[in-house]
């Protein structure tokens, strides 16, 4: 995996927390994209859900975008801290995610329809080897 | 009988919903069966089809078991699980047989026992706290998604649906979503079969807990038990039973269930919209009816947030007007189309398999001018809606017998 550090090198690894994260120096997502119609999948397909056809591309999204919706999360599942801010974004160029909103207060104040943001990583777990579980999430562009 | 013939609801029933722990699942099944069978005047040896939903013991055979109760017959039965559809599934089976010319009459179930199930959508169970990452899953995730990659719980992903009609329609918020539970609420006070029978201010609304913004606690239905059962009778069939049967009958004039279609960001927010407009559409096409003829609506008010956007769904009120429809008092049982007079998912309950069986109830009841107290002066169509993420949605149109 191009994304993670070579097996060789010695000590704990930075681990993608999902496959569609790509770490290194340019954190960004890949989505499975259509080439028939360009519909873009997270997961991978036997056939196109939107068209029927049956090859793909691993294709490089946008780390930019906009608020389409949120909640924020007050009463969790067990062990995730809260609250916290889940969000549907519209990228620049196509593709829709949903994450966290990260790095501002989760209050409605905070957050609104529409808001520019832009992907930002951190660790998310510990494992017993000492992996670190690297998730992404959003942050306001303006912070 | 030819296919274009109607089918009818001979008889009906529903247990009150709550929480019973002197009753198990088959006993609350047997009681809203035996209770349609006899609203219907017919009995067990009459039914030539049994279609039985219910989703968390979806692998228990439990048609096969609810016959141990009420007659083993050796007629077909049909166990169904479509997620919150689930009961318009196993009405829709029954449906089908009759349509075929298979079943002359046939009963359809839906029943739940969740108890006090808390909130549904969540990651089953914890991962243990000792462990080394390795990829598991379709996404190839080391850790749980929930909450770290935003939430698939049902109260934050309904709010999310709220809010995205929040982003594509003016007039849209925080309190024209509480307004929707104010009035469940208060609907549901007039109905001795819903779970809780509370009226709350707008205020009271909007100051509860918080559960997943902007859906406070009073605008989440909660969970329980319950069971509610249809009896349908062929076109050919009811017209050898009796004058008063034939008069009580209720003529379902559409019956439609449809799955979501691929549309953009359908991955990562299930659309609840577009199978919901496909399924009013091809229902109001099916029936002839008109939203404006519309005198109730029973909608899958699962959350607050989910009934608002539904106003649209069904064309209750102008496109990308929920919020002005509700501030108007549209939907409110003295409003222009009153939508959910049983006080809805929110206050009435949401045994989940019973519950697409029982929005068929309450709009049979209504126009047999049965209801009670919480009567629509004088309603002759109604439509029930039920959605199952997933996604799965059921719309029925029913009609006065005028037999």
């Amino acid at each position: 995996m191009g994304d993670e550090t070579a097996p060789d090198e010695i000590g704990p690894k930075p681990m993608a927390m999902v496959e569609y994260l790509k770490l290194g120096d340019d954190p960004h997502l890949v989505a499975n994209v259509c080439k028939a119609c360009g519909a873009s999948y997270f997961d991978r397909r036997n056939a196109c859900a939107a068209c029927g056809a049956r090859e793909f591309s691993a294709e490089r999204l946008a780390n930019t975008g906009a608020v389409r919706t949120f909640t924020i999360v007050h009463r969790a599942a067990r062990g995730v801290p809260a609250p916290y801010i889940s969000a549907v974004v519209d990228l620049d160029g196509g593709g829709r995610v949903k994450s966290n909103i990260i790095n501002i207060e989760p209050a409605p104040d905070n957050v609104s329809l529409g808001m520019r943001v832009r992907l930002a990583t951190y660790v998310a777990a510990t494992d017993d080897d000492g992996n670190e579980a690297v998730a992404f999430g959003y942050e306001p562009e303006a912070a | 009988m030819s296919n274009e013939d109607p089918v009818w609801i001979l008889g009906t029933s529903m247990t009150k919903f709550g929480r019973y722990a002197d009753k198990d699942l088959i006993d609350l099944a047997a009681q809203a069966s035996l209770g349609a069978l006899d609203d219907g005047e017919v009995t067990m040896a009459e039914m030539d089809v049994l279609a039985a939903g219910c989703l968390y013991e979806a692998n228990g055979g439990v048609g096969q078991r609810l016959q141990k109760q009420l007659g083993q017959t050796g007629i077909p039965v049909y166990n169904v699980a479509n997620a919150c559809a689930t009961g318009a599934t196993a009405v829709r089976t029954v449906m089908m047989a009759i349509k075929t010319g298979e079943a002359q009459m046939g009963l359809a179930v839906g029943v739940e026992q969740m108890g006090k199930m808390g909130m549904l959508g969540a990651d089953r169970a914890a991962r243990s706290d000792k462990q080394v990452f390795e990829r598991k899953g379709r996404f190839g995730s080391v850790v749980g998604v929930e909450g770290r990659l935003g939430t698939n719980m049902m109260p934050g992903v309904f709010a999310q649906a709220g809010m995205e009609y929040a982003y594509e329609n003016d007039g849209v918020g925080f309190e024209q979503f509480a307004k929707v539970a104010q009035k469940n609420h208060e609907h549901s006070t007039l109905n001795p079969l819903a779970q809780y029978r509370k009226a709350f201010t707008l205020d009271e609304v909007m100051s509860s807990e918080v559960i997943a913004y902007p859906n406070t606690l009073l605008m989440c239905c909660p969970t329980g038990d319950g069971s509610a059962a249809v009896v349908l009778v062929s076109d050919e069939k009811l017209k050898t039973l009796s004058r008063e049967q034939q008069q009580r009958a209720v003529k379902v004039s559409a019956s439609v269930l449809t799955s979501d279609p691929w549309t953009e960001g359908c991955q990562v927010q299930p659309d609840v919209n577009t199978l919901t407009r496909n399924a009013a559409d091809a229902a109001y096409e099916a029936s002839g009816v008109d939203p404006a003829d519309l005198d109730l609506v029973e909608l899958h008010d699962c959350f607050a947030t989910a009934e608002l956007r539904h106003y649209d769904n069904l064309r209750l009120c102008e496109p990308g007007g929920a919020g002005e429809w509700i501030d108007k008092g549209g939907p409110w049982r003295d409003g222009e189309i009153p939508v959910n007079v049983s006080g809805g998912l929110l206050s009435k309950g949401h045994p989940i398999g019973a519950t697409g069986v029982a929005n068929l109830f309450e709009v049979a009841t209504h126009v047999r001018s049965e209801a009670g107290d919480r009567q629509v002066p004088d309603a002759k169509v109604g439509l029930a809606h039920v959605i199952g993420l997933g996604s799965s949605c059921g719309v029925h149109i029913l009609e006065r017998s005028g037999l």
